[in-house]
């Protein structure tokens, strides 16, 4: 059963759209994060021409971040004036982000960088959380106390001036390298098509020392408004966002995350940061074999349209 | 009046190869096709197009032993095409260099009544630019010595062949009768919208004697013609209305699902 994608400007099966989507909102609805690092390399894995496939993915974040954001709201654990002041840098990101993508296309290294990107960030963020998540197993298998790192402890993070108050996070915190993460995640958003959380999360943990409890409804709120952002600049600039493809994943995405919310629930915490580690690392292998292995084909050919 | 201005173009794409007609030669080529526009639907798979064909004027001796040879292309819209090479470096595979050609077809289908090698001379075809080995395929830009034409040229044209984009059926043409002749080329599935153009050549012991075009035009319809045209006219609302249908997508989803 085949669709015909009108941006893309290709036919595609639907089954295999439908399963793709399925399979990312069943993960993504399993480890809480919303699966822009996944559906962008399958979709390209499948054909669909890198511009679209990111652009598309944004909207696809869009879709998936917002059921968790609207949790998150009802129950009070955003800190808006903390997420203003990331999506503030979100959105100088997104725009320069854009700009790049339009100038590497243009140089024809676009795919090139968008691997790269995926296989850096994947393969340090997939090693980091393993090793995290392995430490934590054993030291669950030895019943010894977790140490919680104290939040007083402060890193030269907390020197930087332009200090500003968040009450919801009870913190007192400068607003540079808040700005400064947004503005990275802004950027990774628009060249690679992710939301970002899997990288957010952590650095508002582990750097900025934001309480836990507001960290991922805070970092949701500012993923849907950087990812809705880009959609709508990429479809203005341009012209890749393909709304039938995005419709087709958000649907079989938002049906899958149910099912992996509930998987999710039966697995402890520190399992499901293993499994999460390891398929953020399969993703990065998979995708730095193919920038290393010599290519079956070292010829390309793009057309003037849709080319990248 | 919009007709007449939306037929104009085609005119002209039908008028061109007509002058190009040696006119020395009693022979004449007519064909025509069940259709001058394909729509492209949701569950677009690609299409086959027949056309049907006669050679008037012919010498009936000539016919009798075979000697008339036809070649219908269909050509695709034409665009800029640019081929890139990769190379190893660090380790890792990167395009490196890179060559444009100017207006080449983004389809082709070719098809005739035996391998069009055996037909006319290489020579012929060249001038012709008939088949793909044959088109035209000019650089654009700078190309430093002009030493890797050749294996640009050779990479585009494989890599079109592989793809199915561009495609050659000797034997596709067929006689029905004495001097009725049928044809058959293929749309791909991932076909440019846009004019095509249906050509015919015909040929006499390997000379070229007549030849005759047709545009078919390919368009998208319905639903997929208005996403297009919502997205190119006012890209600023399809990407709004992008994100709204995922709000409400996520929404619903969300509403429907609920536990607590």
């Amino acid at each position: 059963m085949t669709i015909y994608l009108p941006i893309a400007e290709l036919s595609v099966n639907i089954l295999i759209i439908l399963g793709m989507g399925a399979a990312v909102g069943f993960l993504s609805g399993m480890f809480g994060v919303g699966g822009g690092f996944l559906i962008t390399p399958l979709l390209i894995f499948y054909n669909i021409p890198p511009v679209v496939a990111v652009a598309t993915g944004a909207n696809q974040v869009v879709a998936s971040s917002i059921s968790g954001a609207i949790t998150h709201f009802r129950r009070g654990t955003i800190d808006i004036k903390l997420g203003t002041v990331l999506l503030c840098g979100g959105l100088a990101g997104a725009t320069v982000g854009i700009w790049l993508f339009a100038l590497l296309r243009r140089l024809g290294q676009l795919d090139l960088v968008i691997s790269l990107a995926y296989v850096l960030l994947l393969g340090t963020v997939g090693s980091l959380m393993l090793w995290e998540s392995i430490n934590a197993l054993r030291r669950a298998a030895r019943n010894e106390q977790v140490q919680l790192k104290r939040p007083g402890h402060h890193n030269w993070v907390h020197r930087l001036p332009l200090k500003m108050r968040f009450k919801k996070s009870k913190i007192y915190l400068s607003v540079i390298p808040v700005a400064a993460l947004g503005f990275c995640i802004g950027v990774l958003t628009s060249v690679m098509g992710v939301g970002g959380g899997f990288i957010m999360v952590p650095a508002m943990i582990y750097l900025l020392r934001i309480p836990t409890n507001v960290v991922v409804g805070t970092s949701l709120f500012q993923i849907i408004f950087v990812s809705a952002y880009t959609v709508i600049v990429q479809a203005t600039a341009n012209y890749t966002v393909d709304i039938v493809l995005a419709f087709v994943l958000m649907v079989a995405g938002v049906v899958g995350a149910q099912y992996g919310v509930r998987v999710g629930q039966r697995l402890r915490g520190e399992q499901l940061r293993a499994l999460l580690a390891l398929l953020v690392l399969a993703v990065g292998i998979r995708l730095a074999v193919e920038l290393v292995i010599p290519p079956k084909e070292i010829y390309s050919v793009v057309s003037a349209g849709l080319g990248y | 009046m919009r007709i007449l201005a939306a037929l104009f173009p085609l005119l002209l794409f039908v008028a061109a190869p007509a002058q190009a007609e040696p006119q020395d030669f009693p022979e004449k080529l007519d064909i025509g096709i069940s259709t001058d526009e394909i729509a492209i639907t949701s569950d677009f798979r690609g299409a086959d197009l027949t056309i049907f064909g006669a050679i008037d004027g012919f010498n009936a001796n000539l016919l009798a032993q075979g000697k008339y040879n036809i070649v219908v292309a269909l050509e695709g819209p034409k665009e800029s095409s640019t081929v890139r090479k990769k190379q190893r470096i660090f380790g890792i595979w990167i395009n490196t260099s890179s060559m444009t050609f100017e207006l080449v077809p983004e389809s082709y289908s070719l098809s005739s009544t035996r391998d069009i090698e055996t037909i006319a001379p290489p020579d012929q075809m060249n001038n012709m630019g008939i088949g793909v080995n044959h088109m035209p395929l000019t650089p654009v830009g700078y190309i430093g010595d002009g030493s890797s034409v050749g294996e640009f040229r050779d990479a585009f044209r494989r890599l079109r062949e592989a793809t199915g984009v561009y495609q050659r059926d000797p034997g596709g043409v067929q006689f029905i009768s004495s001097s009725l002749f049928k044809a058959s080329v293929r749309l791909p599935a991932d076909v440019p919208n846009g004019v095509h153009v249906v050509r015919a050549y015909l040929f006499r012991e390997g000379v070229f004697v007549a030849a005759k075009a047709l545009p078919l035009r390919v368009v998208k319809t319905g639903l997929e013609e208005a996403i297009t045209q919502a997205a190119h006219k006012r890209p600023f609302l399809y990407g709004i209305v992008a994100v709204l249908l995922a709000l409400v997508t996520g929404w619903v989803a969300s509403v429907v699902f609920r536990r607590d």
